[in-house]
């Protein structure tokens, strides 16, 4: 047995993936309506390719790549377009985004199979990839080609798939192992082909072990790709922490894991990948865990993206009295809604419902005491505690000292916090007052 | 739509939406719960005279910081459990004298708990703001007010009810007006004196006497992680250290003799174990980088050192702390984390 791996502090919340750690991948129901934001990814927002009331069959593209680091989309439903305009983003935004009405049938365009798809060319494979929308399904919705495609000058020897799904709760990626691993394992080997790598790793927190035994079986026969179980430890899936813990690497303040080798994907995209590269499907649906207290039956959802929270939450059986917080994403990094009529977008992993018995309140706040917890838990070392200081007291300069912007916002330093400070709204304000 | 909840009662905050099960008065309530053993052993020394001198300086910094709050309509925090640490803390560094050498004598734990708590903490900010331990500065103030009333020590009577307690000397005085002949004669051989030190049978202050009862609380304290090693075994070595180089006399000429000191004997006395591990690891006003607390612990040490074997004063661990509180904010400049990926980036 390997040494289980992992990175230096980080804390241990509760987990709570039981909730639906055991519930297998349902298909949501067909949605009447969906809202398909033109910008689900980080990078330049897509251009819309329909005009009102076009009519559009599932997998249509309706809005093209505006740049290099830009994605397209896709409709997820067949029927007509009914607006597009401003919509409330899951980010809190409005975005541009394109209406569809379901005409009911779920119409699909035809998809273009690659049977030997192992036989394709490097750029046959990424510009599938990106005419697919692929982006990063962790939740940065970092489109995927680019990531492909790294400068020469930093050759890449390592593919990572990151399936330590360590915010609490989330099981999304936990049921595609468990459910899936012959496909994900096809998605590492497309995305090593494509950088021309011969070691890949799949890192799974140790609270998986069926994701961990079904991924071993898949990849027993394959010398190249190794299955490491890493510590259940917040925030073990962060990029860096994970190349830290599977490779020993650190990738340097501010840079990127490229600059040691290393590309990570999440497990979802990998599937994702696979089923473009193989199948022609482009990225119009992904698995939500829809869970926490607050919903009446907790799931894990194959969901078409675009499809209303209000809508996902109503196939959960709807919420229950006393929840008080909707999450979009896990309960360490996601987005409180103040709206349920948000969409699922492309980088949605959770919808979170917390209840008055979960919620922590962090209206009332005390000075820092400096205990030093904070100190003892970043992921990065820093001193939060400084940070925090400075940022309260509107000293933003000073915080680039004390390296703000290779804070994550993990949010582990809030999390230990005895004094109850809003640790991650002191860097985003200290960071959105100076410049990088 | 299939809302059930409607929209204006969701709330919205920034991440994370979870938290651990720290909170300011949990941590304050778990050391005043920690010093408990070491309270009940003065109660056995020194009978009702340490209810009533510890229980004023409660009352004191409880109220005065309440009314503070009150007057400068700031949000009353008296129930997280600091203000009552400051003044169990203070009358636990206190003689037991004011009650049985001259009850008059009550307006000085009074005196000392208001300062600690309006002066040394409130207007600085409160909590989190202080520069220095506030029970400390409560007890040094009182130490350069009343010089006499702090220096006179009663002797530990196991009897409960003992009004009549004679006054003695601390070991630690006995050793430096008298010498280790005095001390020995006093307590008879070695084993007797660290036993005694050990147990609290010695006079003192309230509360550092009891050298077992202290290491109990302050066990637990680290097996909650509320404190670290670093600041108490830093300073409780270099005391170590360097009463074992510099603390040996020769009996003949009475002048140093190196390397023949008695570090047992100076880790075991004064308020060294309550101040290391209560006092010195005060978060707020110790490093809070863990290699600066160790500079800060061994700073801690040697000050100390100098003063009772150097100083006018036979113990010195008061002193110390608050001298090196002074570097503490200095100490944590000095001292940046080592952050994650940085080691690439300096060497380029």
């Amino acid at each position: 047995m390997v040494k289980t791996a992992t990175f230096e502090r980080g804390i241990h919340p509760e987990y709570q993936k039981e909730i639906t750690s055991n519930k297998p991948i349902t298909s949501a129901q067909l949605p009447v309506r969906v809202v398909i934001p033109l910008s689900q990814h980080t990078g330049a927002p897509a251009k819309p390719e329909v005009n009102l009331g076009d009519e559009v069959k599932r997998g249509q593209l309706i809005g093209s790549p505006s740049g290099f680091v830009s994605a397209p989309v896709h409709a997820s439903i067949s029927g007509k377009v009914t607006a597009i305009a401003e919509f409330l983003h899951p980010s809190g935004r409005m975005i541009s985004s394109v209406v569809i009405e379901s005409d009911g049938k779920d119409e699909s365009i035809s998809f273009k199979e690659n049977v030997d798809y192992m036989s394709l060319g490097v750029e046959e494979i990424k510009a599938i990839i990106k005419d697919a929308g692929i982006v990063g399904l962790g939740g940065a919705a970092f489109p995927t080609n680019v990531k492909l495609s790294p400068p020469k000058e930093k050759p890449i020897d390592t593919v990572i798939l990151n399936g330590a799904e360590c915010e609490p709760y989330l099981t999304a990626d936990h049921r595609l192992m468990v459910e899936h691993p012959r496909e994900i394992v096809g998605g590492l080997e497309i995305i090593m082909k494509t950088l021309g790598v011969n070691k890949g790793y799949i890192g799974i927190e140790e609270n998986k072990p069926d994701a961990l035994e079904k991924m071993r079986e898949v990849v027993s026969k394959e010398s190249n790709i190794e299955i490491r179980s890493l510590e259940v430890k917040y925030p073990q899936g962060a990029e860096k922490m994970l190349i830290k813990a599977i490779k020993g690497r650190e990738v340097p303040s501010r840079g990127l894991p490229m600059d040691v080798g290393v590309v990570v994907q999440n497990v979802g995209t990998a599937l994702a990948i696979y089923e473009a590269v193989k199948y022609g499907k482009p990225l119009i649906e992904r698995v939500v865990t829809v869970t926490g207290k607050g919903i009446k039956e907790p799931k894990n959802l194959m969901v078409r993206i675009g499809t209303l929270i209000s809508d996902v939450v109503g196939q959960c059986g709807g919420l229950v009295d006393g929840a008080v917080k909707v999450i979009v994403g896990g309960p360490m990094m996601g987005f409180a809604q103040w709206s349920l009529d948000v969409p699922v977008v492309k980088g949605t992993s959770g919808i979170l419902v917390l209840t008055e018995d979960e919620y922590v309140s962090s209206e009332e706040y005390f000075p820092c005491i400096r205990c030093g917890n904070c100190i003892d838990v970043c992921p990065m070392g820093l001193n939060p505690s400084m940070l925090s200081i400075l940022s309260e007291k509107g000293r933003y300069e000073e915080t680039k000292e004390y390296n703000l912007f290779d804070c994550f916002e993990c949010g582990s330093c809030a999390f230990v916090c005895p004094a109850n400070r809003p640790m991650v709204q002191f860097m985003r304000l200290a960071k959105s007052m100076v410049k990088p | 739509m299939a809302t059930e909840k409607k929209e204006h009662e969701l709330i919205v905050s920034v991440s994370p939406h979870v938290k651990g099960e720290e909170s300011i008065s949990r941590i304050m309530w778990t050391v005043n719960l920690a010093l408990l053993p070491a309270f009940i052993m003065s109660l056995y020394y020194f009978g009702p005279r340490a209810i009533f001198v510890t229980g004023l300086c409660i009352v004191t910094a409880v109220l005065s910081e309440y009314f503070y709050q009150k007057a400068l309509k700031k949000k009353i925090t008296v129930n997280d459990g600091s203000a009552f640490l400051t003044g169990l803390l203070l009358g636990m560094n206190l003689p037991p004298l004011l009650w049985s050498f001259n009850p008059f004598l009550i307006h000085v734990p009074i005196i000392g708990s208001f300062v600690a708590i309006v002066i040394t903490k409130q207007l600085f900010g409160g909590l989190g703001y202080n520069i220095f331990n506030p029970a400390l500065i409560g007890r040094a103030f009182l130490m350069v007010s009343w010089p006499r009333a702090m220096s006179i020590w009663d002797e530990p009577t196991a009897a409960f009810l003992a009004f009549d307690a004679r006054t003695t000397a601390t070991p630690l005085a006995i050793l430096k007006e008298d010498g280790i002949g005095k001390l020995m004669e006093v307590f008879g051989d070695k084993a007797t004196l660290y036993t005694q030190l050990l147990i609290g049978n010695r006079a003192g202050s309230l509360g550092e006497t009891s050298v077992i009862a202290l290491l109990l609380g302050a066990a637990f304290l680290l097996y909650k992680r509320y404190i670290t090693w670093h600041i108490p075994v830093s300073f409780l070595c270099s005391v170590a250290v360097l009463a074992w180089v510099f603390g040996g006399k020769n009996p003949e000429t009475g002048k140093m003799l190196l390397f023949a000191g008695d570090p047992a004997f100076h880790l075991l006395s004064g308020g060294l174990i309550l101040g290391a591990f209560f006092m010195a690891t005060d978060y707020v006003t110790c490093p809070s980088i863990r290699k600066g607390q160790i500079i800060f612990g061994l700073g801690c040490g040697a000050l100390t050192m100098l003063i009772r074997l150097k100083g006018a004063y036979p113990e010195g661990v008061m002193f110390a702390i608050l001298l090196m509180n002074c570097f503490a904010p200095l100490i944590d400049r000095g001292f940046k984390t080592k952050v994650f990926g940085a080691v690439k980036e300096t060497k380029g």
